[in-house]
């Protein structure tokens, strides 16, 4: 397959991604739409780590794939601590910041 | 590129982006995640085509085995799905999708324009990414990112368990002197 | 010869000292005075005045020896590319004249003041303002002596400033008595505006001569001026015909007159030495320093001449119809400013500082015994006051006076002495000084001759009105029946003024002229005074007419009571009305420039500055707010729209990335 079909594939991966960070109110699935974006990139890297042949793009997967299970940790004991005070994981109630 | 391989690989496009969709529309935050399951599963596939067994073994067993499943026990502890209406925000809908179109526009137009790498991926042998390769270049050349990837872990976990820590207070003994 | 040489040379350098030592004085006063009491205080600012007196008494001898004076540098002033301007001291014999008129008379006014104000501070009820007092009085001094020391333009516009200023500040010494609590505050103010239209004229000459001269300095200009007149005739004339205007305003001459009789609101020794001796003489001053300026400019003179003569005869006029004792002296001084700028005009500078002098002696004597007079009236009131609640009755009205020369003696006596020689009787000062002046008017002008002795009649005939009004008759009120004779702190000072008024003739006797041979070293005497025996007799007998007129008018029947009308009153009807209202002059100016000048300043300060200068300033705020307002709204504070404005900037960036690398 060409190198298109691969980075086409990724570029809409990331905007379905995008969309959904924007566009859901539960927190939760905000995440969820983050670590799509992440795997969009993931793909990318592995892709053109294939095709020069250096697995520079593997190992860089690999890294991003740790830190990504720690912020996914972090940025769920967040929304658990949270969850405690607003007993509500509704994004939109989160408007502290309402100037 | 034989036919069976156009279709297997159109196939796995599909799923890949019809698992996206529907994680992205569907009300129900459990369901979304089972679709993102199937995402990430899909996309270990893609990497074994691409000649990376070990992170497509890693992607299910870090990403679908442990991220999705934290992700589904905090969405049953929090009673999540059940999140009521959908609301968006004014005129957000809109401006959001055609935000979206530009942008796969312009990845586009930078893939047309701006791009000198074209041309199918070449033949890889099977040791390619095999973990024997991976695990040589890793701890040679990349052994200090290791070290603080593994830091990075550490004081995730310990984040994540002063994060959720509630506020008691400890009684404390003191061990008494005896003389 | 050494010695005397050396001796009359560092005497020169003393200059300085004129104007240090009332500077002094001020220091001194103004730390030192509230523990020193009011002798002291009064001892440090006299002492500060006459030390400039013997100072330039000093001078004078040094000059008598070495004519031609000197000019002492103090500083570098202002030293610009090729033009220097420094702070020098001029000594020649036109300058100590001056000084020696400004610091004599200025020292036996802080006498009298010292007695005067000890009164004065408690009738008005703030004894603690017996210090300022003299701090100003010595500022005066001061800043008189830097005027007639200048040996520049500037540096005499600088003491021409600071009079001014000291004008101001004495005027209004009780600034919250006066008419409805504003008027000497309002006197006050209208002495500064009036006088700064005078010195806008100034400083225009100054700009001029600047500008075509390329120098201030007295010496340099002068010696260019023959130069400059043939290049550009129309040059001179502008300069001299502003200096001019400069001149109205400060020695009060028309148009600027006007603000010389509400100053009358200040203590009297304000008025005596301000308004009577030495400030406005400095315009006097002023025209003859430049002297060859004028003689190059001969229609200037002329105009200068009729001014002075115009001036003389209608200021006369009011003096007239006035009641007020002060007003009278006021307009008396306004007219006989106007002798001295006519002969300045006539070219008769000599005679102009003759009368000068003379003026300085007999005005001031005058207007401290009026000082001595309403001192007395005010005892009186006081006194009359203890048997009933009094009804105020103005001390300085002359209709509520009479008879006071049972009372005040002395002051009827010094009064008299200075009334005799302003009108012009021999063998008293004014004589001599009045008839060079009719001289050299009858040698050059006959209109003006004719206008002048007809001011000298006038003179007479008020003078003599005001003293048969106040001195002689029966007391009209209680006030007068009860007036007290002042201290000898007072009547001191008087009596040597009066001397001096008497013997003030001799400066510049007819076939002596000591004053003309002394200032000839300074000045260029076109016209030697030549005394025309004539002409004084003739002066002479005009004034006897007019003081016997006024005997036959207000001698014989006294006034019956302070509400009778002035006997005038009834023969010349209109004529005398408009005589008291000083022929509406002030209300002329008010409708023709005071009114719509307000207008227009209301005009620019209402719709123009409140309307749209901060229409656009408040504009610009308001608009910032509404802006602000809107940019607020970008702050929803879900966090939904802060991703997609990230979303949105990262679009951009790919677009930048797109089209420039």
């Amino acid at each position: 397959m060409p190198l298109s079909y691969f980075l086409g594939l990724s570029a809409i991966m990331f905007t379905i991604g995008v969309l959904g960070v924007i566009l859901r109110r539960n927190a939760l699935v905000i995440f969820m739409s983050l670590e799509l974006m992440f795997n969009a990139a993931n793909l990318v890297f592995v892709t053109y780590a294939s095709y020069y042949q250096v697995l520079t793009g593997q190992i860089f997967v690999f890294f991003i794939m740790a830190v990504a299970a720690a912020e996914v940790a972090v940025g769920l004991a967040l929304m658990v601590a949270i969850f405690r005070t607003k007993h509500s994981i509704d994004i939109d109630q989160m408007s502290s910041l309402k100037g | 590129m034989p036919v069976i391989g156009t279709i297997f690989y159109v196939f796995l496009g599909i799923v890949a982006i019809g698992s996206a969709l529907g994680m992205l529309i569907n009300r129900n935050a459990i369901y979304a995640a089972l679709f993102l399951v199937l995402n990430f599963a899909t996309i270990a596939v893609l990497y074994l085509a691409l000649g990376a067994p070990f992170i497509a073994l890693t992607q299910i067993i870090v990403y679908a085995g442990a991220i999705m499943v934290l992700f589904l026990f905090v969405i049953t502890l929090l009673g999540a799905e059940k999140l009521p209406g959908y609301e968006p925000i004014k005129g957000h809908r809109l401006v959001a999708i055609g935000m979206a179109l530009v942008f796969l526009v312009e990845l586009a137009l930078f893939y047309f324009v701006r791009n000198q790498t074209t041309g199918p991926i070449p033949f890889l042998s099977a040791e390619f990414g095999s973990p024997k390769n991976i695990g040589v270049v890793m701890f040679t050349e990349y052994l200090l990112p290791f070290e603080v990837v593994a830091f990075i872990l550490l004081s995730a976990t310990v984040g994540a368990i002063m994060l959720t820590k509630p506020d008691r207070k400890v009684p404390v003994n003191l061990p008494q002197q005896q003389d | 010869m050494l010695l005397q040489e050396t001796v009359m040379n560092s005497t020169f350098q003393l200059v300085p000292l004129v104007v240090l030592l009332p500077l002094l004085g001020i220091l001194l006063n103004w730390l030192f005075g509230k523990r020193l009491g009011e002798k002291g205080i009064g001892s440090i600012a006299s002492l500060a005045a006459g030390g400039s007196f013997v100072i330039s008494v000093l001078l004078a001898l040094a000059l008598l020896q070495n004519h031609e004076g000197a000019r002492v540098p103090l500083f570098t002033w202002i030293s610009i590319g090729t033009f220097d301007l420094s702070w020098a001291f001029r000594v020649d014999t036109l300058a100590v004249t001056m000084m020696l008129v400004v610091s004599g008379v200025g020292t036996l006014i802080h006498i009298y003041s010292i007695g005067y104000m000890h009164e004065d501070v408690r009738h008005q009820g703030d004894p603690d303002r017996f210090r300022r007092f003299f701090i100003f009085l010595n500022l005066f001094i001061a800043a008189m002596m830097i005027l007639v020391s200048a040996d520049n333009f500037l540096v005499l516009f600088v003491g021409w400033e600071g009079v001014g200023l000291c004008s101001y500040l004495l005027i209004g010494f009780w600034f919250e008595k006066g008419e409805g609590g504003l008027g000497n505050a309002k006197a006050a103010k209208k002495a500064f505006t009036v006088n700064r239209i005078g010195d806008f004229g100034l400083l225009i000459a100054i700009f001029l001569i600047f500008w075509n001269f390329g120098t201030l300095n007295f010496g340099e200009v002068f010696a260019m001026v023959p130069a400059v007149a043939e290049g550009q005739p129309g040059l001179l004339m502008a300069i001299t015909l502003f200096m001019l205007l400069g001149v109205t305003g400060k020695s009060a001459q028309i148009p600027l007159y006007v603000w010389l009789p509400d100053a009358m609101a200040g203590p009297t020794p304000v008025s005596a030495l301000i308004h009577a001796a030495t400030m406005v003489t400095a315009g006097v001053y002023l025209m003859v320093r430049s002297q060859v300026m004028y003689m190059a400019a001969p229609a200037a003179q002329e105009v200068v001449a009729w001014v002075g003569a115009l001036t003389a005869l209608f200021a006369g006029f009011i003096a007239l119809g006035q009641f007020d004792i002060k007003k009278v002296l006021a307009y008396s001084t306004i007219s006989q400013l106007g002798f001295m700028v006519a002969a300045v005009g006539l070219g008769a500078e000599v005679a102009a500082m003759f009368h000068l002098t003379t003026h300085a002696f007999f005005k001031a004597l005058l207007f401290l015994s009026a000082g001595s007079v309403i001192l007395g009236m005010e005892h009186g009131l006081e006194a009359g006051n203890h048997g009933h609640s009094g009804h105020h009755d103005d001390p300085q009205d002359m209709r509520n006076m009479g008879a006071i020369r049972k009372k005040m003696p002395v002051t009827f006596v010094v009064y008299l002495i200075g009334a005799l020689a302003l009108a012009g009787i021999a063998p008293f000062a004014g004589f001599f000084s009045k008839d060079e002046i009719l001289v050299a008017a009858n040698q050059g002008n006959m209109a003006i001759f004719i206008v002048l002795v007809a001011a000298a009649f006038l003179t007479a005939f008020y003078m003599g009105r005001q003293v048969l009004m106040v001195f002689f008759g029966d007391a009209r009120t209680d006030a007068a029946k009860h007036a007290k004779e002042s201290s000898l702190l007072v009547t001191m000072p008087l009596m040597i003024l009066a001397l001096l008024s008497v013997l003030g003739g001799a400066l510049n006797l007819p076939g002596m002229h000591t004053l003309e041979h002394w200032l000839e070293e300074t000045l260029i005497i076109t016209h030697p005074a030549e005394f025309i025996v004539p002409i004084a007799v003739g002066s002479l007998v005009v004034a006897l007419v007019a003081l016997l007129l006024a005997y036959l008018v207000y001698g014989r029947k006294p006034l019956a009571n302070a509400k009778a009308a002035d006997p005038l009153a009834k023969r010349l009807g209109v004529i005398f009305r408009w005589m008291n209202q000083k022929f509406m002059v002030d209300e002329l100016y008010q409708a023709v420039v005071i009114g719509p000048y307000h207008k227009l300043a209301d005009f620019f300060a209402n719709p123009v500055d409140l309307g749209v200068i901060d229409g656009v300033v408040n504009g610009l705020g308001s608009l910032t707010t509404s802006f602000a307002g809107m940019l607020r709204k970008l702050q929803t504070g879900f966090a939904r729209t802060y991703a997609l404005s990230i979303f949105a900037g990262l679009i951009l960036i790919l677009v930048y990335i797109l089209t420039r690398i």
